[in-house]
């Protein structure tokens, strides 16, 4: 357990410490800052509202991260395959699940970061009114989740190619359909093709709705393991992806 | 112990690997010749864990890498042919960061990061990041990676290759040192250097074994081998200087190379029976008694200790 620990714990710190290396950290997160800004004072009208209240600048996180996530899991493990780097991870004592865990904690630990720092929002909010703090709390736990599934989203569509721009698109694609799963455009393709249980299933997959009633102020347990069986899932085909590497 | 037990690959149609087995034991340095694309890289990626067989196992320890990778990965360190490392780390970085992945942290870590950095000669480039080094340099980080943890087992994949004459050398008599408390297999394509270096020797081509042999014994397979090169003036009755040759029981074969008047030269090569039981000095005294009976002088004398390269290439053209 000790040995598994000390494995993850020393990729995550590389995959951490590599953002920073490149420019990659400070775009990502300052693109971050200025897109949620501008979408909640001014796209969503938080001033004019009138309103001291988060929700507004909740709404727009999923469409932000759905091109945010992937620019950050993009090259985690397509890079490795291109540069060849994947043979030398591959031969240090370590398994595809410890590698698949610590990529994606480094991804979600710096996505969490930029979360972090939109706290200027939160105070200008209390500076202007008096928001509900249970809100704001159970809006972030969701962001947090929400976000942590896009990035395990990316995470394996970066390990099926070599190519930085493929797994960008796939990743961003994917997650599109998931956000909008439980919307009208989506339904209806999907009833033209599917029989109805399916078409029922795909549009409980909808991260739009799941994230909606957290930012709410709603803390229900099934949002919570929806996006966290997500989460597993996805790191799970990641690790088959990695052992596959090796066949 | 390091066996290889019928290790077979395929990838796609192609059978990269097939059926081979060997072992090396401590002590042992292990020369891994072929053409490329014999299947050189993918045996050493097998025996490392890195790829899969598709029939055949390989032991470390007796332990089987494909069921316990992780305690076989970390008796091991690896040299890929390729240097694959993290570029945008510098050189301490990135071999504090292989310390840590196989569990080595504070004093331990930075004493075996030092370590490694003094063997490898990367004194100068330890704060260096690995983008801006030259391919001799970033060999030798990969190399320093590969040694770290003082592992038992060491499989290097082309270790000198894109080392400057005196890199390789010191590289040479680096592992020649290791090799005593160490397994080592290391492929190459510098035949000297097999000869050099190597205890053993297993030639593959098209993924199979075709030679396993001492250096030594490998050079043997030289058809030239044990021969002598002699250097005369200009032999004028080449029939008579042959005839007087042959009456010799101990010589199989006379070729008579090069026979100039104008350069007062000839060169003849002897072949020896090769069950006789004569030593050197008896064969070359009777060499110069023949020579000078046909009132002949010796210019020149040597004997023919094969050569590897010849030796490959007729092993591996079959």
């Amino acid at each position: 357990m000790s040995r598994s620990l000390n494995s993850v714990k020393a990729i995550l710190k590389r995959e951490l410490l590599s953002y920073f290396y490149s420019p990659t950290a400070y775009v990502v997160l300052v693109v971050f800052l200025i897109l949620q800004g501008f979408f909640t004072f001014y796209v969503g009208g938080f001033y004019e509202s009138g309103q001291a209240e988060l929700s507004l600048f909740f709404t727009w996180h999923p469409w932000i991260f759905l091109f945010l996530a992937p620019s950050v899991t993009m090259r985690l493990f397509s890079d490795e395959k291109r540069t060849g780097t994947i043979e030398l991870l591959m031969t240090f004592p370590v398994t595809p699940a410890e590698i698949s865990a610590a990529k994606f904690l480094a991804a979600w630990i710096f996505i969490s970061i930029g979360i972090f720092l939109t706290f200027p929002v939160v105070i200008t909010a209390y500076y202007l009114g008096s928001p509900d703090t249970g809100a704001i709390i159970s809006g972030y736990i969701g962001s947090f989740l929400m976000a942590g599934s896009l990035i395990s989203i990316g995470c394996f569509a970066s390990s099926i190619t070599k190519s930085q721009v493929i797994a960008f698109l796939t990743a961003s694609s994917f997650s599109l359909f998931l956000i909008l799963a439980g919307h009208s455009p989506v339904i209806q393709a999907a009833s033209g093709i599917f029989p109805k249980i399916i078409v029922n299933f795909i549009s409980e997959m909808s991260i739009l709705t799941h994230f909606k009633s957290l930012t709410k102020g709603i803390i229900d347990l099934r949002d919570i393991i929806y996006f966290l069986s997500i989460i597993i899932f996805m790191l799970f085909l990641n690790t088959s992806a990695i052992n596959s590497n090796s066949k | 112990m390091i066996e290889a037990k019928e290790l077979t690959k395929s990838f796609g149609q192609t059978k990269a690997v097939k059926n081979v087995s060997f072992n090396v034991k401590k002590g042992d340095i292990l020369g891994f010749l072929g053409p490329n694309g014999a299947g050189k890289s993918t045996t050493m990626r097998m025996l490392t864990g890195y790829l899969a067989p598709d029939s055949g196992d390989a032991f470390i320890d007796s332990k089987s890498v494909t069921e316990n990778p992780i305690q076989v990965k970390s008796q091991i360190g690896y040299l890929s042919e390729t240097s694959p490392l993290y570029s945008e780390m510098t050189v301490t970085e990135f071999l504090n960061f292989c310390c840590e992945i196989r569990g080595f942290s504070g004093k331990k870590k930075m004493a075996m990061t030092q370590k490694a950095i003094e063997n490898c000669f990367l004194i100068q480039a330890k704060d260096q990041q690995i983008n801006t080094l030259s391919k001799g340099y970033r060999q030798r980080v990969s190399f320093a990676q590969s040694i770290l943890h003082d592992p038992k087992y060491l499989i290097l994949d082309e270790p000198t290759d894109g080392l400057d004459p005196n890199q390789k050398q010191e590289v040479r008599e680096m592992i020649k040192s290791m090799s005593k408390e160490k397994a080592i297999i290391l492929s190459t394509h510098i035949l000297e250097e097999a000869a050099a270096i190597c205890s053993r020797a297993i030639i593959i081509s098209n993924g199979e074994i075709i030679a396993d042999n001492t250096p030594k014994g490998l050079l043997e397979k030289d058809p030239d081998f044990g021969s002598y090169d002699i250097e005369t003036d200009f032999i004028k009755d080449i029939n008579n200087f042959k005839t007087a040759l042959n009456k010799i029981q101990m010589i199989d074969k006379i070729e008579i190379k090069n026979n100039s008047e104008k350069n007062g030269n000839s060169r003849v090569k002897i072949f020896f029976n090769k069950t006789s039981s004569f030593s050197t000095s008896e064969i070359i005294l009777e060499i110069e008694k023949i020579i000078s009976n046909s009132s002949l002088k010796i210019k020149s004398i040597s004997r023919d200790n094969g050569d590897l390269t010849k030796v490959f290439r007729i092993l591996t053209n079959n």
